[in-house]
């Protein structure tokens, strides 16, 4: 929030591109609330893959939400690529930023090509030729082959219902990416493909992605910055080793219990250099 | 990344890596500065360039596929590209040195435009050719769409038929279903659904009396007024109560409620029940062992065939009130002849077959609802197909029904 938009953006931090500010989430039911947020602060800059974790209510899907625009907080900012993020649902938001919803959220009615290619023909100029060209490579970027272009959504596995709901959030380009629980459903080998994929099309493409996921191996293979929302706010905001190594209660327990000790396995194999 | 060789290209590649990095820091600055220069830079276009060693086509601004869909913009590149360069010659030099970012779909564009080639003059970043090697890479013809042949379209119509069949066995089984449990009932009343019965018994008809009540009064008014036009012109003033009696008791009582009660309560039964398939809750049931006849359709049949009675009742009352109101203010027919005469008007046969026909159009709503709902498929699609199509068949079968029971009882009652 605070940086001036820097010439030389090597001499200074770089821009965030969510901010979040001084946020509150408050659920009132009957008489009852439940503070979900207090005076939760995170920026996310630039290319980074940031995973948020958390115990089951922690609210981090809330905080996607939010993010997204789906969901208005308490009190406190939320801006994501300079704007609020309620002015996100405008139109040409496909443009700004791409969601993976956890279960594809694809257009049952519409074919697999259609859905890639839906986005784009909301825009109304481009011709359709065009718009079938550009839907048939980002098809085939997330690994489909060109010949599933005409199946419906029912007919699809859950590990194609992924691919092509990425395919659709980057059908845009849009310079951020929220996922969530990318690979919940998954069997581990589609998985991993899948985490091979996000993390080859955010190379390529130079995304910045935000993710909440419960999977440790995703969590190790994708991030190059990890959250922690406990507390009701973001107790650690660091690269993987960093958060490892930070004396908390529930950080000892989700990153070193006897899953996360197998799962960190893998940050010691896979090297994360940022 | 790169396809061709780089020795065949006379071309000065910078090292950039701006197209994506920027782009939100861009973002940030329009947002922050509001509407500045920079703004109309970001208008994608093309100019042409005459130098000596032959024509340079430079491109700028940003070509993302939300801005080349701005109509000015679009249409200025299309002009462009179509009337002025040679494309393919080899004078005509690509300069991209200045585009300051390159999407996906900008990039099929271009693409496209060069018909699937490099251009043998091309200016490129590093970034923006491995973008263009990807698309070129990915290009592919669409496989076509199943065409259908004419062998095809014979054999859908004969599918529709089976489909047809597939409604009457499907609809024949559920009935035979429902006869079974209310064996089952009959045998273990303490087993029952008791508790669902009750819910559904006060969704389908508590809650529906109000809009009953006013549809039966208003229609009772109106047939009342009109029917005292026409008697006046034959001074029989007194015989309103015989004709709204017979046909609102006989006829339009039971209808009426059947109708609205099937667009009511027979959608949200195959709404609801729909939606247990989509959200895997009928797969739930069954892996416990617990039978969706005995425990969704029949707790809604018999809730329906028990309200459809009841309500019929409440419409056709206030339809009478109605109809006596209209005929007290338009023909003076008082209330208390009205009392006085109905009894001697319509027989009391008319009013048990109204009965019998709304439980029986109760019991096919339900049915029907049911049936629809059982049908649907995991999608939204067919959801609302299915839902739309209960309506539909079960109003049609009321009314169906109803001409039926006229011509099969007309002896009787009349």
């Amino acid at each position: 929030m605070n940086h001036p938009l820097a010439e030389t953006p090597s001499l200074q931090a770089p821009p965030c591109v969510v901010a979040i500010d001084k946020l509150w989430s408050v659920f009132r039911d009957a008489g009852r609330q439940a503070v979900i947020h207090q005076d939760l602060d995170l920026c996310i800059s630039q290319g980074v893959v940031l995973s948020i974790v958390g115990g089951s209510g922690s609210g981090k899907t809330v905080l996607l939400r939010q993010i997204l625009g789906l969901e208005t907080p308490t009190h406190g900012q939320v801006t994501v690529l300079g704007k609020p993020a309620s002015e996100l649902g405008s139109e040409g938001a496909a443009s700004r930023v791409g969601m993976l919803f956890q279960h594809g959220a694809l257009f049952s009615a519409f074919t697999v090509l259609e859905n890639i290619a839906f986005p784009l023909r909301e825009l109304g100029t481009l011709p359709l030729d065009l718009i079938r060209d550009v839907a048939m490579v980002k098809l085939q970027m997330v690994g489909l082959e060109p010949s599933q272009a005409h199946k419906m959504p029912a007919d699809l596995s859950g590990g194609m219902v992924k691919r092509v709901a990425l395919a659709r959030a980057l059908v845009m380009d849009p310079p951020l990416l929220l996922l969530d629980e990318p690979t919940a459903g998954l069997d581990p080998d589609s998985a991993d493909t899948f985490c091979t994929l996000l993390r080859s099309v955010q190379r390529e493409l130079g995304l910045t992605v935000v993710m909440v996921t419960h999977d440790l191996d995703t969590l190790f293979e994708l991030s190059t910055r990890i959250a922690v929302v406990a507390d009701k706010r973001i107790i650690v905001n660091g690269t993987p080793r960093e958060v490892i190594a930070y004396p908390h209660p529930f950080i000892q327990d989700f990153f070193l219990g006897a899953r996360g000790q197998r799962a960190s396995v893998l940050l010691h194999e896979t090297p994360h250099g940022k | 990344m790169s396809i061709l060789p780089q020795g065949r290209h006379p071309v000065a590649v910078k090292p950039r890596l701006r197209p994506w990095r920027y782009d939100s820091a861009s973002f940030l600055s329009n947002s922050r500065n509001g509407p500045s220069p920079a703004m109309a830079e970001n208008t994608p276009c093309i100019t042409r360039h005459n130098t000596p060693e032959g024509e340079r086509l430079q491109l700028s601004g940003s070509w993302t596929a939300a801005r080349l869909a701005a109509p000015a913009a679009w249409a200025q590149i299309q002009t462009a590209l179509k009337t002025g360069p040679r494309l393919g010659t080899a004078h005509t030099r690509w300069d991209l040195n200045s585009l300051q970012r390159l999407d996906h779909t900008g990039a099929q564009m271009l693409w496209n435009a060069w018909n699937h080639q490099w251009p043998a003059n091309l200016d490129i970043t590093t970034a923006q050719r491995s973008m263009l090697a990807r698309v070129a890479q990915y290009t592919v013809r669409p496989p076509p769409a199943d065409r259908t042949s004419l062998w095809q379209l014979f054999l859908q119509l004969g599918a529709r038929v089976w489909l047809v069949i597939d409604h009457i066995q499907g609809l024949t089984r559920l009935t035979g279903q429902l006869l079974i449990d209310l064996l089952r009932l009959l045998r273990a009343p303490h087993k029952g659904p008791w508790r669902d019965i009750s819910g559904h018994l006060y969704r389908i008809g508590a809650t529906a009396l109000p809009i009953t009540a006013l549809v039966g009064f208003l229609i009772g008014v109106v047939l009342a007024y009109l029917m005292s036009l026409q008697l006046r012109q034959f001074g029989a003033d007194a015989f309103i109560v015989d004709l709204l009696g017979i046909s609102l008791i006989r006829e339009l009582g039971p209808v009426l409620a059947a109708i609205l009660i099937a667009g009511r309560s027979g959608s949200a039964i195959t709404a609801q029940i729909g939606v247990m398939r989509v959200t895997e809750e009928l797969d739930a049931m069954r892996v416990m062992g617990i039978a969706k006849g005995f425990r969704l359709v029949m707790p809604r049949a018999m809730a329906m065939a028990l309200a459809m009675p009841l309500l019929t009742v409440w419409t056709t009352l206030a339809a009478l009130a109605g109809g006596m109101l209209a005929s007290d203010l338009a023909l003076g027919v008082t209330p208390a002849y009205f009392f006085a005469a109905l009894p001697q008007a319509v027989e009391a046969s008319n009013l048990h077959l109204a009965l019998a026909k709304s439980v029986v159009f109760g019991l096919l709503i339900a049915l029907v609802g049911c049936h629809y709902g059982l049908r649907v498929k995991p999608n939204t699609e067919s959801l609302s197909q299915g839902t739309t199509a209960s309506v539909v068949t079960s109003t049609t079968m009321v009314i169906l029904v109803d001409a039926l029971f006229a011509v099969i009882f007309k002896d009787i009652g009349l």
